[in-house]
């Protein structure tokens, strides 16, 4: 590592050597990544390969054994996860986890309700969110666990915007969502891309990946095996079918 | 037939609803800091009603000092709550990812530690505080006194601007976001350790205040907190365990019931009605009387 | 609250005693230690360390929900009182007052109460049973305190001591000596006995149960039942101590049954050790000598449950496995 660090060149996000534990079982075996300002990146893998817990190992849900986290240059690991989300971080979990006895709006409230932010800015940002998810401005006085599977995968994106984050986990985002959906999934990632929010993508739908994002790893049993730009690989390609072939 | 209208106690009867109605709510005010306390931190807080005895200690010296009853509530309160927080931090945050069991363990030994100290500090002589109001009003034939009125009007007020907190403000929306998920709450930037600090604040600052609110209908002791944490307890389960609503049914219901047993049973033994509903809930209704379907 | 896994014996090692030898020579210096001690000490040391007894013998008990079964009991007053009273009613209906019966009696009252604490507070889990032995206790507290003919109400019930007396052979009056060595041999045989159940499949269950409850019950045993057997095992051994006690000082009140009572029990429980039997009774010995130490420099007035209650909580938080805890594998071997 060079002794004066490029700014410019600086990552958003930057894993190293990332080991983690649950209970015994060994997840993370030194999982290495990086995610620059703006990016998108997707991580691709089989079901158990350790994708979740890298992306709950960054936002401190989880603690690693070994290995540092950093953002924007900074140490973060070990930090609590609300100060992580205070810091630029966003997190939408596989299953959504969107408080299901609070309404739409309490929803997005969590993420607004900050220090430093002035009424006119939450008011802004909430327009912006109902701008994008408009079945979500129909729907914003019901409670959170009424609404169907697509719109509370909106309404967990959206409340993770309402953070301004600078990087957004999102975690399998087309999981159990139809097909009409799963390209709705696809333009907001487009548009918070052009937003200069950054995404760690996990996904299973590799078409989807390798469209939205701009470089892609490729976890196998706890680390990263393969790297390389999204449009270095095509869905069929041998690298694809090798680690992602059943 | 008129002869035994006439025996019927039936003004006794409606004092005692009335007495039932006051103490109940202040019972209620005790048991929702308990419910709280319990539905959001999974904590059992065995030093709630030294909380209580604290808060109408406390409210004797204020009053004696300022002679505002007003004032003695609202120091009181403020007291504890801090009293309760810094609890929270020291006992309580050590314990969080261990087994809840160990929280009846600690609290416990906390109210071992303020009951001593207000055994050592006030003495064993009762004190008594006096009335905020000493104006009475005709109920039927009878003279009742307007500040139990007063009284059961604030525990209400206190539980309903609590409830209207809970729903409204950002905090109630903090606390009720923890209680759903905790990890995602976290993960919205919302500082749960803090908010486990403040709900247990709030839960210490509702047992003072009733210990205040209390002082001027019984008498205040150092071991009082022992049969209102007691009483609390029961109602808790009751009205189904971490459930707002059924805590002040239950502890509205249980009140009445004493109050009307108190007619013809001498106060010692009154208590043992509320031992029955709770063993009768047990064997009947276990997640709650008040609980709208048992699961 | 949870233990490492039962290990087998270790084999005999080159030369090196076993385990088994090591723990009986242990156990036969400390019983010498406490034979001869009042032989030594002055009386009034001699009764402390005979009442230090009794209130091991009842941690002890509640060692067994607690330390065992992953129950943790407020409600341990109740069997100590009915023990107690139990004991105080045969020797007050008896003449001459009959020792035998009045153990006899005192268990039967403790088994009574057991039984009623167990069949409800095994429907509930954790918190909620710790909160309803609470509460049980307290109710049998107000019969106590209120059912004045038979109990004598708020002053207790005051008799004579029996006689130590086995038809035909024996039949001598109890002095400090002979009292304190009538009660160790009872503690002891009691600690034998629980040690044997703990360690027997019995106990195993128990122990499983503390671990993971649902999972003991996935395997198929009838979990309600093993952890009533378990309420009424240490409702006796309390009830015991009970008896001990009314034996001892010729009283019997209310106080005991009051709440306070199972408060020092889990206190004990906690200072001494859970899970070790032994632990409770140096938590009893502790908890004693402290607060006569507290008495006696700091004056009778000194509020001695302060510093003990900063100690209780500082144990739980840092030493949560007691003063003996690090005994607790070896002891259970």
């Amino acid at each position: 590592m060079s002794a004066v660090a490029d700014i410019s060149s600086e990552p958003l996000v930057r894993v190293e050597g990332l080991h983690t534990y649950y209970g015994k079982s060994h997840i993370l075996h030194g999982v290495s990544l990086e995610v620059a300002p703006g990016e998108v990146v997707g991580l691709l893998g089989r079901n158990g390969v350790g994708k979740s817990t890298t992306l709950k190992s960054i936002m401190g849900l989880v603690r690693p054994s070994h290995g540092q986290i950093l953002l924007e240059g900074a140490a973060i690991t070990g930090l609590a996860p609300h100060r992580l989300a205070r810091l630029g971080i966003g997190y939408v979990p596989e299953d959504r986890r969107i408080f299901r006895l609070l309404t739409v709006m309490e929803n997005l409230r969590t993420g607004l309700d900050r220090a430093g932010v002035g009424d006119e800015r939450k008011q802004k940002l909430l327009d912006k969110a109902f701008t994008y998810f408009p079945r979500l401005a129909e729907r914003r006085n019901q409670a959170g666990g009424t609404l169907s599977g697509g719109e509370q995968q909106m309404l967990a994106i959206a409340r993770a915007m309402m953070l301004e984050p600078k990087i957004i986990l999102l975690d399998e985002p087309t999981e159990g969502l139809m097909p009409r959906m799963v390209s709705q999934i696809r333009e907001i990632i487009d548009v918070l891309h052009n937003e200069g929010v950054a995404i760690l993508l996990v996904e299973q739908n590799v078409p989807l990946t390798l469209q939205a994002s701009q470089r892609v790893y490729i976890m196998e049993k706890g680390s990263v095996r393969h790297h390389c730009a999204a449009s270095d690989l095509k869905v069929d390609d041998p690298v694809i079918k090798q680690y992602l072939g059943v | 037939m008129l002869q035994f209208f006439q025996s019927f106690p039936l003004d006794l009867l409606l004092i005692q609803t009335v007495n039932g109605i006051v103490s109940g709510l202040i019972l209620a005010l005790v048991a929702s800091g308990l419910t709280l306390i319990f539905g959001i931190m999974d904590v059992v807080n065995f030093a709630h009603g030294e909380l209580f005895m604290l808060g109408a200690y406390l409210g004797v010296v204020v009053l004696a000092t300022t002679g505002s009853f007003w004032l003695a509530l609202i120091v009181a309160t403020l007291i504890v709550a801090i009293l309760g927080a810094a609890m929270q931090i020291v006992t309580l945050r050590p314990l969080i990812g261990r087994d809840p069991l160990n929280t009846i363990l600690v609290t416990f030994g906390i109210s071992l530690i303020l009951q001593n100290f207000a055994l050592w500090e006030f003495g064993p002589v009762a004190r008594k505080l006096p009335e905020p109001i000493t104006s009475y009003f005709t109920l039927f034939y009878l003279q009742y006194p307007w500040y139990r009125i007063v009284i059961a009007g604030l525990s209400a007020a206190i539980i309903g601007g609590f409830w209207l907190f809970l729903k409204y403000s950002k905090f109630g929306v903090w606390i009720r976001a923890t209680t759903q998920d905790r990890v995602m709450a976290q993960a919205m930037g919302i500082p749960v350790p803090w908010v486990y600090t403040g709900v247990f604040a709030i839960g210490a600052a509702m047992a003072a205040a009733s210990g205040v609110l209390f002082g001027p209908l019984g008498s205040i002791n150092h071991t009082m907190g022992l049969d209102w944490v007691l009483k609390a307890f029961i109602v808790v389960v009751v009205g189904g365990m971490g459930n707002l609503g059924g805590s002040i049914a239950a502890a509205i219901f249980v009140s009445l019931l004493e109050s009307y047993a108190a007619i013809w049973l001498d106060p010692s033994r009154a208590v043992i009605v509320s031992f029955v509903v709770l063993i009768l809930t047990l064997l009947f209704r276990p997640t709650g009387l008040f609980v709208p379907t048992p699961k | 609250m949870t233990t490492a896994p039962f290990h087998k014996a270790m084999p005999l090692g080159k030369g090196k005693l076993s385990h088994t030898a090591v723990y009986w020579i242990g156990f036969c210096a400390v019983m010498a230690v406490l034979i001869v001690a009042p032989l030594v000490l002055p009386i009034f040391w001699a009764k402390f360390l005979t009442e230090i007894l009794i209130w091991g013998l009842l941690a002890m008990s509640s060692d067994l929900l607690i330390g065992y079964t992953g129950m943790i009991s407020f409600g341990h007053s109740a069997f100590f009182g009915l023990g107690m009273y139990g004991a105080a009613g045969a020797l007050l209906q008896t003449h001459p007052p009959n020792l035998w019966l009045a153990i006899l009696a005192g268990l039967g009252g403790a088994a009574g109460a057991a039984l009623f604490v167990a069949y409800f507070s095994t429907r509930l889990r954790d918190i909620y049973f710790a909160i309803t032995t609470l509460i049980f206790s307290q109710i049998f507290y107000v019969i106590i305190f209120t059912w004045t003919a038979v109990t004598g109400g708020e002053n207790g019930l005051i008799f004579t001591r029996p006689h130590f007396s086995i038809p035909f052979l024996v039949d001598m009056r109890f002095n400090v000596l002979t009292m304190h060595w009538f009660v160790l041999a009872l503690v002891a045989g009691s600690y034998l006995l629980l040690r044997r159940i703990t360690r027997s499949p019995f106990g195993m269950v128990l122990q499983s149960i503390r671990e993971n409850e649902a999972r003991t019950r996935a395997i198929g045993y009838p979990v309600e039942r093993y952890k009533i057997v378990a309420v009424m095992l240490s409702g006796l051994f309390a009830g015991l101590a009970g008896v001990l006690y009314a034996v001892q000082n010729e009283f019997a009140a209310p106080d005991f049954v009051f709440f306070v009572t199972s408060g020092d029990t889990v206190i004990f429980n906690v200072i001494g050790g859970i899970g070790t039997l032994v632990g409770p009774i140096v938590g009893a010995g502790f908890f004693q000598l402290l607060r006569e130490l507290m008495s006696r420099v700091f004056g009778e007035q000194f509020p001695y449950l302060i510093p003990l209650g900063f100690i209780f909580i500082a144990i739980i938080i840092f030493l949560p496995q007691g003063l003996l805890g690090f005994a607790r594998r070896w002891l259970n071997r």
